[in-house]
Formats: structure tokens, C-alpha cells, sequence
């Protein structure tokens, strides 16, 4: 078992944005978040990565729970994340931005810069490395989020919406990547995720969230079956 | 190379200065360094770590006094109270540090924080008779045409290469710092703390580890400051123009850059100098003109180079 949740709860100032949320992830796996906005999900990312601590409930990642814990503690247990606003460290250059997080785990810093690059080729930014970057444009910058968060040799990353904005290709590429580190490094991939395409040809398993609840749990074509996603999400005639 | 050979030039020129100029010209030249390696010291918190300090003049004040107090009532020299003025200095940035970061206080919060600290400190000074109080502390003054260098004592000669010595360690040290893990975790921070944290980095930690450095290093130059001039009054050393002083030649020179501290404090130096030989030349003498002239200068430059000189400079010189 890689990250178990079990009856989360969060509220904000009376607004219940996550309620009694359970859902377990395996290591190897990857797991789509869906839901209509507001629907917690980015909540539930932000509390797993240390962001705010739980109401109450637990989150237990290799049988350790770190709910409550602070971001960096998160992170150097294994859990890397990407931000669903990009958060680029605009006034650094693209390699310089993705070094920070690899000294995380490398003391030297020629093997940090070395290992940051291929990071950035391995996501198609190589070429691009010496740009400052904030001359990225939105598709690079969301690459750079992930390159980000995969320099900190995550166990589990947790991905929120990372092809929002992609046009198919670009999405397409992303996919082929993610699943590439699933396969290669056996890395547990989460995403939240609105564009289906990506979320159907990605996730093994869908969790559905609907006003801070999980109401439905199943692979991508069970889930696209169940009534109740139907109607809260996907709308009755969505072909996928 | 050409960076390497630029510097090896530059510092070559300052230690073969003393030789060509006479002690007006020196004093001014170590008044520069004085503020190139204030300015350094403050730009690892601000320029690397984005921690905004507007109450520098603590550290000067602090550290002068601590190394100051010491001679004076004891006869211990500087080389001693160096050490005491440091760590002083580096458990008052850490009070600061932590009652900030710990409590959340950010951005404009966190440089009243400092302001206040260096007023109170200005105001508890004033009350300390220990320390002379209002009416200053007083070092017996050197002898111009001795050097000793056990008490840091002697020609101007000597504080200009004492000066010179620290600005110059200081850009090295930053220099690494910039190049290794410290200096990009800053920076990190600095560009956006949220994400920095969300990527491993102990942002508590490392924030006060920049204000420690920082205060540290400013207290050398408080230790510098009271050796040199021989005198301490807490109304001249912790006042906000002082602290504003600091802050002025990194900030037209460049926040965050290794040559901005230096070139600023160059350009503001010659400058106030400048316009003060230009209008003795012209006979004008209108109270408060300078001043004017100054602040032109200064506004010019922010509106025109609002990232400093340096940057400009060198795309201008391809560096």
C-alpha cells in the first residue's frame, strides 16, 4: 500500500470542502482524481502534500502517517507535487529552477545540474534549459512544474491538472511520458485531471469526488458507466 | 576568462590605489568599500533570500558597540570582540528571524519588524550610560604614524586595506554561496516560497540562516565602523538613514547580483562627491541643493534601470 486516506475531513469557515474522503492508492498504480470544480480535490492534494493539516482523518504513505507534517517533510518522505496554478521561480533560468529540487537529494552541485538536464530532456525542455523561465510559454511551463517535481525523486507524485491547457499532441506527449515513468522507475502517479482523454488513456483506477465525498471508485470504464457520475459530472451523453 | 581577468584587473588596481592617491581620496575609497561590503552583507538577505531589511544599521550599531564597549572598559582589542560582536549580532537576527517566520510575518511586515528593532534599540542605547548614553562612547584615538595591528590601530592606510580585504572575502563567499546549495534554495525562496517548500526546502531553516549570515557579516563592518571612527552615538548609528545608506548601493546597483552592491555604492559615493565638488566649482550656495541633485539622480536611475545598474551593464558588456 503506497498512500491510504481514510476519513478526511476539511472545512473552511463552515464550508465543507472534504468529508469523510477514503481512498487508497497502490504503489505501481495510477490513480485519476476527478470532479466538478469545487468538488475538494485540489484540497484533498493540498493536505496530502502538507499544505494545510486535516480536520481530522488520517494519510498514511508506506505505513507512516504524515498528516500534519510540513511541506518539505512531505516532500523528503517521497511525495513530489505540481501546482495547479504553475509556480515557476520565474527569474532563474529553466535548468537553475529545476536544479533546486535535485539538491534535495544530491550534495555536488555538477551531479545535480547533470541530473536536472536529463530531467528536462526526458520532458522535451532540453533545449530550452539556458532560457530564463519566465520566457516559457504555458505548455513548457507545466512541463518545468513536472520536471520540478520529479527532481525530487518522488515516490508518489501527485499531479494537479497538468495538461490543462495542452493542445492533444502536447497531451498526448505528456501521457507518453508519465506512463513511461510509471512503467520505467515504477513511479505511483495521482493526477487531477479535467481533460478525460488524458485521464482515460493514463489511470488504471478513477476516484470520483462530489462535494468533498467520494462517490464512486472504479476503473475508467466502470466509472463512465456509473449513474452517479453521469449525472453530477460527466453528463448523460458524454462520449469518451 | 574575461570575468576572471576583469576582476584579476580590478583588484589589482585597488590594492596599488593607496600608492597614487592622497588620504583625502583614500578615505573616500574605503568609505566605498565601506558601503560595497555593507551592501553585500545585506544583499544575502534581501538580493539571494528576499527578506527585506530596513533596520541593517542594527548590526552596525550593535557589533561597533559590543567591540567598542569592550576596549573601552577592558582594553580588549577588536580581533577579540570581533567574535563577541558577531555572535551578538547573529542571536539578534535570529530573534528577529524567528519571531517573523515563525509568526508568519512577511513582506513589509517583516521590514517594520527590523525598523522597529533597530529604533528601539536606538531609543534603549540612548538609556544605557554604560555605553556613554546620548553623549556617545569615545575610543582613544589612534596614532596616525603607527601601526598596531593587535588593537587595529594605525594610518588610514591600514583601514583601507582592512576594507578592501572584507569587501573582497565577502564577494567570494557570495560567489559560492550563489553557486551551491545555499544559493539556489534562497532563491528559491525567494522567487516563490510556497512552491519552495512544496519542493523539499525547510524554508524556516534556511530563512534564518541568511538573516544569521547576514548579521554577521554587518557586524564586522559595526566593529570596522567604531575602530575607525573612534566614536559611537545611538542617534547617528542606529538612525534609518543609516540603515537607508546600506540599502541604497545594492539597490542601484543591482538587488541579487554579486557586482550591484559594489557598483552601487561606487556610483552613489562619486556621486554625492561629484555634485558636491561640481557646485563648489559653480559657487552655488543654495542650502539643501545637493540633496536635491541626489534624489534626481537616484529617481533617474530607478525609473530608467529599475533592475539596477549592473544588470544593464552587463548586457551591454555581453558578461
Amino acid at each position: 500500500m503506497s498512500l491510504e486516506i481514510r476519513r478526511l475531513d476539511k472545512s473552511f469557515r463552515g464550508l465543507k470542502a472534504v468529508s469523510h474522503a477514503s481512498f487508497t492508492v497502490t504503489e505501481g498504480d495510477i490513480v485519476g482524481l476527478i470532479g466538478p470544480n469545487g468538488a475538494g480535490k485540489t484540497t484533498i492534494f493540498n493536505m496530502v502534500a502538507g499544505v494545510y493539516a486535516p480536520d481530522s482523518g488520517e494519510i498514511i504513505f508506506n505505513q507512516r502517517k504524515i498528516q500534519g507534517l510540513r511541506p518539505d517533510q512531505v516532500c523528503a518522505a517521497g511525495i513530489g507535487r505540481t501546482f495547479q496554478i504553475v509556480k515557476p521561480f520565474t527569474g532563474l533560468s529553466v535548468v537553475a529552477d529545476a536544479m533546486k529540487e535535485e539538491f534535495l537529494r544530491e550534495k555536488n552541485t555538477s551531479s545535480a545540474r547533470a541530473l536536472s538536464i536529463s530531467i528536462l530532456d526526458k520532458l522535451g525542455l532540453g533545449a530550452k534549459r539556458d532560457l530564463p523561465a519566465s520566457s516559457l510559454t504555458l505548455p513548457d511551463r507545466k512541463r518545468l512544474e513536472v520536471a520540478r517535481a520529479l527532481a525530487t525523486r518522488p515516490r508518489l507524485l501527485l499531479l494537479d491538472e497538468v495538461m490543462a491547457g495542452l493542445r492533444p499532441t502536447e497531451c498526448d506527449q505528456m501521457v507518453e511520458v508519465l506512463r513511461e515513468l510509471n512503467r520505467a522507475d515504477g513511479l505511483t502517479i495521482v493526477l487531477i485531471e479535467h481533460v478525460m482523454r488524458a485521464v482515460m488513456a493514463l489511470a488504471r483506477d478513477i476516484v470520483v469526488l462530489h462535494h468533498g465525498e467520494v462517490i464512486a471508485r472504479g476503473t475508467p470504464a466502470e466509472v463512465v458507466r456509473d449513474p452517479a457520475v453521469l449525472e453530477c459530472y460527466l453528463g448523460e451523453e458524454t462520449e469518451i | 576568462m574575461r570575468r576572471n581577468l576583469a576582476l584579476g584587473i580590478l583588484l589589482a588596481v585597488l590594492i596599488a590605489l593607496p600608492a597614487f592617491c592622497g588620504n583625502y581620496a583614500l578615505s573616500v575609497a574605503t568609505l566605498i568599500l565601506y558601503f560595497a561590503y555593507t551592501g553585500q552583507a545585506w544583499n544575502v538577505m534581501m538580493g539571494f533570500a528576499g527578506q527585506l531589511s530596513l533596520g541593517h544599521a542594527l548590526y552596525v550599531g550593535v557589533g561597533g558597540y559590543a567591540a567598542g564597549a569592550l576596549f573601552f572598559h577592558w582594553g580588549i582589542g577588536p580581533w577579540a570582540g570581533l567574535w563577541v560582536a558577531m555572535l551578538l549580532c547573529v542571536a539578534l537576527g535570529v530573534v528577529i528571524g524567528f519571531l517573523a517566520f515563525r509568526f508568519g510575518i512577511s513582506g513589509v511586515y517583516f521590514a517594520l519588524l527590523t525598523i522597529a528593532f533597530a529604533e528601539f534599540t536606538r531609543i534603549g542605547f540612548d538609556h544605557f550610560d554604560w555605553l556613554g548614553g546620548p553623549g556617545g562612547m569615545f575610543l582613544k584615538v589612534a596614532q596616525r604614524d603607527s601601526w598596531d595591528l593587535a588593537n587595529f590601530r594605525g594610518p588610514p592606510l591600514m583601514y583601507y586595506y582592512a576594507m578592501l580585504a572584507l569587501t573582497a572575502g565577502a564577494f567570494v563567499l557570495c560567489f559560492f554561496l550563489l553557486k551551491s546549495r545555499p544559493g539556489y534554495y534562497w532563491q528559491a525562496i525567494r522567487e516563490n516560497e510556497e512552491a519552495a517548500q512544496a519542493l523539499g526546502i525547510n524554508t524556516f531553516r534556511w530563512k534564518m540562516l541568511a538573516v544569521a549570515l547576514s548579521a554577521a557579516m554587518t557586524s564586522i563592518a559595526g566593529v570596522f565602523f567604531a575602530f575607525y571612527y573612534n566614536n559611537l552615538f545611538p542617534e547617528q548609528v542606529f538612525s534609518i538613514g543609516r540603515s537607508i545608506e546600506i540599502i541604497l548601493g545594492p539597490v542601484i546597483g543591482g538587488v541579487g547580483t554579486l557586482f550591484g552592491p559594489i557598483l552601487g555604492a561606487v556610483a552613489l559615493t562619486v556621486l554625492s562627491d561629484g555634485i558636491t565638488e561640481a557646485l563648489a566649482a559653480l559657487g552655488w550656495e543654495i542650502p539643501g541643493i545637493k540633496q536635491v541633485f541626489y534624489g534626481v539622480v537616484l529617481l533617474a536611475v530607478i525609473m530608467f534601470l529599475p533592475n539596477g545598474i549592473w544588470p544593464a551593464l552587463a548586457r551591454k558588456l555581453r558578461l
